[in-house]
């Protein structure tokens, strides 16, 4: 670890915390339906797409309405994004003259960017045509993002009410984040890309000479705008194979700094918007905090285990540096590789600019474990925020009664129902997790997928069902994911990280709404302040994490101490 | 009357603690423990490790550890079973108390309604519905009944809060006299209404003893949390089946289960339903007796307190505050006159006028005067006094003794007597050898301490509101006073009622005492709902709580012993969870000894050998229970303090405290453990 490399990430986390405010005070004005600078230009659109649709924004809906509008509205575009894959050699724009993709691929993929995960089990240059990238896949990456936030809106909404089951109107939250957030943030970001070098166009591919004289061809495509909606929407699903590692993804240091400002940002906007919403900006200030000091551990973690590097490779005498470079990118570096790291999985965005594969055991444990976590810090768009939600809720059940109430959140009592739906939704990452990780450690077409022998091997199965679990979409590497047990089993655990999850916390939402608000008092369990914060990392360590301590010692654990043996994979 | 401590005996006497260890058995049916789910699960897994250590045994293989495990986990079930039982017998003898207090008040017992010479002594609890029992100043009253003769003052301040005392006769709609209130003067023949063993207190008494308890809201959402996490970590342990297999040999079932059973959360799963009995049960040691779990936990959660002004704010009793001499006499000399009138006089008020002119007029107190023939009060001249070396001096109701002094009195007299009632005051008139003195003034005096008890629930976020039927002008300076933060003047049971409702539409709980029959829809409405012992029945049918002692004042202890409840159960919740953390440095690197051998490094307590740390947690999961059992009845401290102060201090004590002690406790027993060679 350097000096300079800290100061990098302290800059960037630094800028991401000077624009969260701004952007809260924004979003919030947005999402509200009020009157926001850029009004004049998309209210006539908004009002048009309402009428269009024939929908009343001011309508409210309860929770089972609100769920209903957004299963249907994800199902529909599930059924899409499947035809557009399966009938992609009949369909336009596809200059490469790429064939249709197999079921089992077509689901997963389709799965896997309707639920924002953007797993990939294909190459995006050697696999998707032009038309299935934008029509298809960036389509989604705008509207599953956008259903992310939506349902932190419904969700907040039910603990800033007065007692009433209105959770707002999901077609209007949906067309109001696209419309006033993702479309202009996107606009701005990817004519940024483009200027520091980011290619935007719909030319398949450039010839180019080497030195050495030989000729190669190199993917071209309309990446910048993919890209910005890629890290602004936390989807992570990368135009290239190798994702934001690739120099046309992310040339430079800028456009390095620009993704994880763009990773980060809006997810840590949101509890800010959440805190206005419910009226007490310190409230979102709390969850900040919270979503903060795991990242931050989780940055310090991952850099500190890649700076120290590998002491096989360091005794070769044959290392560049002090640091661990394998699968890393010299123009990012370990620290900057690292933050990209925690950023990306504490997110769920997925993409990534080294390969995690690659790090060292411990330095791989980091981003495994921020997503088994239950990505909240901070999480995806929206699903970071009614998850850590959901983890208040419990914090407040479990510590509450110790200042003598029953507990209560927002001044919204937490009853046996309450407690059952978060129950419910914290089972499915342990489900999705350690149950197809189990069944694939045992069952023959699991293990014919993995690389790697020993513990390496089981981290890899691990963290593709972490990733897909967690509706990350990073993956390992050294799995071979691409087949049908894997293309399935990931696609029903991203289904699961996603669907099953959200039922049950707009169930919370619902019961949550119609609760009487009591208004807080000096008796109050105080949910701002860093006790409160404290105690909501050691919840989310206890009830998100630690059941996942043993398969993480069998897997990343066991292979680092092995490493410290001598001992290779 | 009851009196305070109900029991003073230990909760943990032997023949208790051996009738508990018989429960503890018996309530391990499977049927019966299938309401805890946690335990439940336990009892399940110990009887698969109990079956494998059989089938060991009997094909011949090592089967000690195994048998040991089992042996642990049916203690730890057990325990659970104990903490109940232990619970629950606690509860009966606080029953036996109260039944055995019950019967201190002696009643006698006319053979003959018409002859009061003749009377036998009986306890209170072996009268019978018609019995005709006399009772005489100074005297309880032992049953509820009907005066059939004779007039008497009666004290019922415990029954209505309201000191001045009433009449009681016979005949008419002021015939029914309420057991535990006390006659004060003359005498009154009653006629017992109540059957035997159908009185509020028995069917009081049947409630504790019963035991039917129902889980409180807050109970089962803890059992679901618990249940949850139970499941949780039933997934984490039968996949690591499938994990552990992938680099070796999966560790055997029983420390599978041993594993399941630490991290699941056994410790509070074994305590909860002993909290919630203790909670009910610390109520009734202070004479308070809830009619369900639900009550005492919504006590807990009251952040707004309706309290009756006289008897919880004043004292019930007036206190004298001025002398205010009619024109041409003096005020020493009117003092002088209350003073000798009252020195015979034990009442609060006749205690309260010799304070005042000894104290603030200065007045030595006279010796006592052989010669003087106290005149007593007594319910038909409304007046007491003195007859002294010709000096007749009387005291008492302004008309009583403006009837004495033949009506004569100079018009500053009623202008002075308007002036105290008007401010909520009472006048009480003194008038020597038929010459009108002047008036005492007596006055509602705030209780000391009162003022900072009020300001310390506001800092616990709790608002008191002071009711009373004084005018606003009274009220408004009693409550500023008292430092109440809101008060009802002129208050009428709707007005309590409308007052209830619309704190709770602002999302507040409210608690209140009344007694009334008209309190009784108020009481209802209210989320804790305090009848005294003595108010009428349908006032107790409304209420979910009855306070034997019938003293409205102990609406602040209901809330604190909610709260220390609530706070306990929190408590020993989070230390339950927070010691699945040293659980699994102590069972994870023992569990892969042989396949990942490295994992040893994870051994942070240096734990003699892999059976022996397994075994040291089972012990220590189970031990924990036992431990944790006197903390659980007792309940944990409670401070009235804010609620950023309790939560800083609590979670320091039982969160980090609960990280803590495994640690050490896991350590101290497998130094045993190896030392002993047990594994």
């Amino acid at each position: 670890m350097t000096i300079s490399g800290w100061a990098e990430i302290a800059f960037i986390l630094a800028l991401v915390v000077a624009t969260a405010p701004p952007l809260a005070a924004y979003m919030a004005r947005a999402f509200a339906g009020d009157r926001t600078f850029l009004s004049p230009v998309l209210a006539p659109v908004e009002r048009g797409f309402f009428a269009a649709a024939g929908v009343d924004p001011a309508k409210g809906q309860d929770w089972r309405r609100y769920l209903l509008a957004m299963l249907v509205f994800n199902a529909t575009g599930f059924v899409l994004l499947y035809a557009i894959l399966r009938l992609q050699h009949l369909l336009p724009l596809n200059p490469a003259g790429l064939p249709a993709l197999t079921d089992h691929l077509a689901f997963n993929t389709a799965v896997s960017f309707v639920t924002n995960t953007n797993w990939q089990s294909y190459g995006g240059e050697t696999t998707m045509s032009l038309f299935s990238q934008m029509a298809g896949l960036t389509v989604q990456n705008f509207v599953s993002a956008a259903t992310g936030i939506a349902l932190a809106l419904a969700v907040v909404r039910a603990f800033a009410s007065k007692g009433t089951a209105d959770l707002g109107n999901f077609w209007a939250d949906l067309t109001r984040t696209v419309l006033y957030v993702f479309l202009p943030a996107c606009l701005v970001m990817a004519l940024a890309f483009v200027a520091l070098g980011v290619p935007q166009t719909l030319q398949a591919s450039a010839s180019a000479a080497t030195l050495e004289g030989a000729q190669q061809t190199l993917s071209l495509g309309p990446v910048a705008s993919q890209l910005a909606i890629k890290q602004l929407g936390t989807n992570g699903g990368g135009f290239f194979n190798v994702n934001s590692a690739h120099p046309f993804e992310n040339p430079n240091a800028w456009t390095n700094l620009i993704s994880i400002w763009a990773i980060l940002a809006l997810a840590f906007a949101l509890p800010l918007v959440f805190g206005r919403m419910v009226g007490d900006k310190r409230q979102g200030w709390a969850l900040f905090a919270a979503m903060g000091v795991i990242l931050l551990a989780g940055v310090a973690g991952a850099y500190w285990a890649e700076s120290g590097g590998n002491p096989i490779v360091q005794g070769l005498g044959v290392a560049a540096g002090p640091g661990n470079m394998e699968g890393k990118e010299v123009r990012f570096g370990v620290d900057m590789s690292a933050l990209w790291a925690a950023a990306t999985a504490g997110t769920s965005n997925g993409s990534v600019n080294a390969m995690h594969a690659s790090f060292t055991p411990l330095g791989g444990l980091v981003p495994m474990f921020l997503i088994q976590l239950g990505e909240v810090a901070p999480g995806g768009v929206g699903s970071g925020l009614y998850g850590m939600i959901v983890f208040a809720v419990l914090a407040v059940f479990v510590a509450g009664l110790m200042v003598g109430r029953t507990p209560e959140y927002l001044g919204k009592k937490i009853g046996a129902k309450e407690i059952k739906m978060a129950m419910l939704a914290v089972l499915i990452l342990p489900v999705a997790i350690l149950g197809f990780g189990a069944l694939s450690a045992v069952l023959e077409p699991g293990k014919a997928g993995v690389l790697n022998a020993g513990p390496h091997g089981l981290s890899e199965i691990l963290y593709a069902f972490t990733s897909a679990g967690g509706n990350n979409g990073s993956a390992f590497a050294g799995l071979t994911a691409n087949s049908p047990w894997y293309n399935t089993t990931l696609g029903i655990a991203m289904l699961l990280g996603r669907f099953a999850y959200v039922v049950p916390v707009m169930a919370l939402a619902g019961s949550i709404a119609v609760r009487v608000k009591t208004p807080p008092s000096a008796g109050t369990f105080p949910t701002t302040g860093p006790l409160f914060v404290g105690l909501l990392i050691g919840v989310i360590l206890i009830l998100g994490g630690l059941q996942f301590f043993p398969a993480l010692a069998l897997g990343p654990l066991v292979e680092h101490l092995l490493m410290q043996a001598g001992v290779t994979f | 009357m009851i009196a305070k401590s109900a029991t003073t005996g230990s909760a943990f006497d032997a023949s208790l603690l051996i009738r508990a260890l018989r429960d503890a058995v018996v309530k391990l049916n499977p049927a019966k423990l299938v309401r805890n789910p946690v335990i439940f699960v336990t009892e399940v897994v110990a009887t698969v490790v109990t079956f494998i250590a059989i089938r060991d045994g009997l094909s011949g293989e090592a089967f000690a550890f195994n048998a040991q495990l089992a042996v642990w986990l049916w203690f730890t079930v057990l325990f659970a079973t104990f903490a109940e039982a232990v619970a629950e017998g606690r509860g009966r003898a606080q029953a036996d108390a109260l039944r055995k207090l019950r019967s201190d008040v002696t009643a006698k017992v006319m053979p003959l309604a018409d002859n009061r010479t003749l009377f036998s002594r009986k306890p209170a609890e072996d009268l019978e519905m018609g019995d005709i029992v006399l009772v005489e100043a100074g005297d309880i009253i032992p049953a509820d009944g009907e005066v059939i003769e004779g007039v008497a003052s009666v004290n019922e301040s415990a029954v209505t809060g309201e000191s001045a005392p009433v009449i009681r006769e016979s005949g008419g709609d002021r015939s029914a006299v309420t057991g535990g209130t006390l006659v004060l003067s003359d005498w009154i023949v009653v006629k017992v209404t109540a059957k035997p063993g159908d009185t509020f207190l028995d069917r009081m008494i049947a409630l504790v003893e019963g035991a039917k308890r129902q889980k409180t809201p807050n109970e089962i959402a803890l059992d679901v949390l618990l249940a949850g996490m139970t499941l949780i970590f039933l997934i984490a342990v039968v996949t690591l089946v499938g994990l552990a297999s992938w680099g070796g040999q999966p560790p055997s079932v029983p420390v599978l289960i041993a594993l399941f059973v630490t991290l699941i959360p056994t410790t509070i799963g074994g305590l909860l339903s002993a909290i919630g009995i203790a909670g009910m049960d610390r109520l009734v040691r202070f004479n308070v007796i809830a009619t369900s779990g639900r009550a005492v936990e919504a006590a807990g959660d009251v952040d707004t307190l309706l309290l009756d002004k006289t008897g919880t704010i004043t004292f019930g009793n007036r206190m004298a505050d001025a002398f205010v001499p009619v024109p041409g006499v003096s005020e020493a000399a009117l003092a002088q006159a209350a003073l000798l009138s009252s020195l015979a006089d034990e009442t609060p008020e006749g205690r309260s006028i010799v304070d005042l002119a000894t104290g603030r007029y200065g007045l030595a107190r006279p010796a006592a005067d052989p010669a003087a023939v106290f005149v007593p009060f007594t319910a038909q001249t409304r007046m007491s006094g003195v007859d002294l070396g010709g000096r007749t001096i009387r005291k008492g109701a302004v008309d009583s003794v403006l009837k004495d002094v033949g009506g004569a009195a100079p018009a500053e007299f009623p202008a002075a007597v308007e002036r105290i009632a008007r401010t909520g005051g009472t006048p009480l008139a003194v008038s020597e050898n038929g010459r009108l003195l002047g008036v005492i003034h007596l006055k509602d005096v705030v209780k000391p301490g009162i003022k900072e008890r009020f300001a310390a629930l506001r800092a616990m976020g709790i608002r008191t509101v002071m009711v009373t039927g004084d005018n606003r002008v009274t009220a408004a300076a009693i409550a500023a006073e008292a430092g109440v933060d809101d008060f009802i003047a002129e208050a009428t049971p709707q007005d309590k009622l409308d007052y209830i409702r619309k704190a709770q539409e602002g999302g507040r709980l409210v608690a209140m005492c009344g007694d009334g029959t008209n309190d009784a829809p108020a009481l209802a409405q209210a989320d804790v709902g305090v009848a005294l012992q003595t108010g009428t029945q349908a006032a107790r049918d409304a209420a979910n709580m009855v306070d034997l002692d019938s003293n409205p004042t102990k609406l602040i202890e209901v809330v604190e012993i909610g709260k220390q409840m609530l706070i306990t159960r929190g408590a020993l919740t989070t230390f339950s969870i927070a010691n699945d953390v040293a659980k699994y440095f102590a069972i994870l690197p023992a569990l892969f000894v042989a396949s990942h051998p490295q994992l040893g490094s994870l051994n942070v307590m240096r734990l003699s050998t892999p059976e022996s740390a397994i075994l040291s947690a089972v012990i220590f999961n189970a031990l924990v229970i036992v431990v944790l059992i006197p903390l659980a009845l007792k309940g944990v401290r409670y401070r009235a303090d804010g609620a950023a102060a309790i939560l800083g201090r609590n979670l320091a004590i039982y969160g980090l405290g609960g990280l803590i002690a495994p640690f050490v406790g896991i350590k101290l027993i497998d130094l045993i453990v190896s030392t002993l060679g047990w594994a």
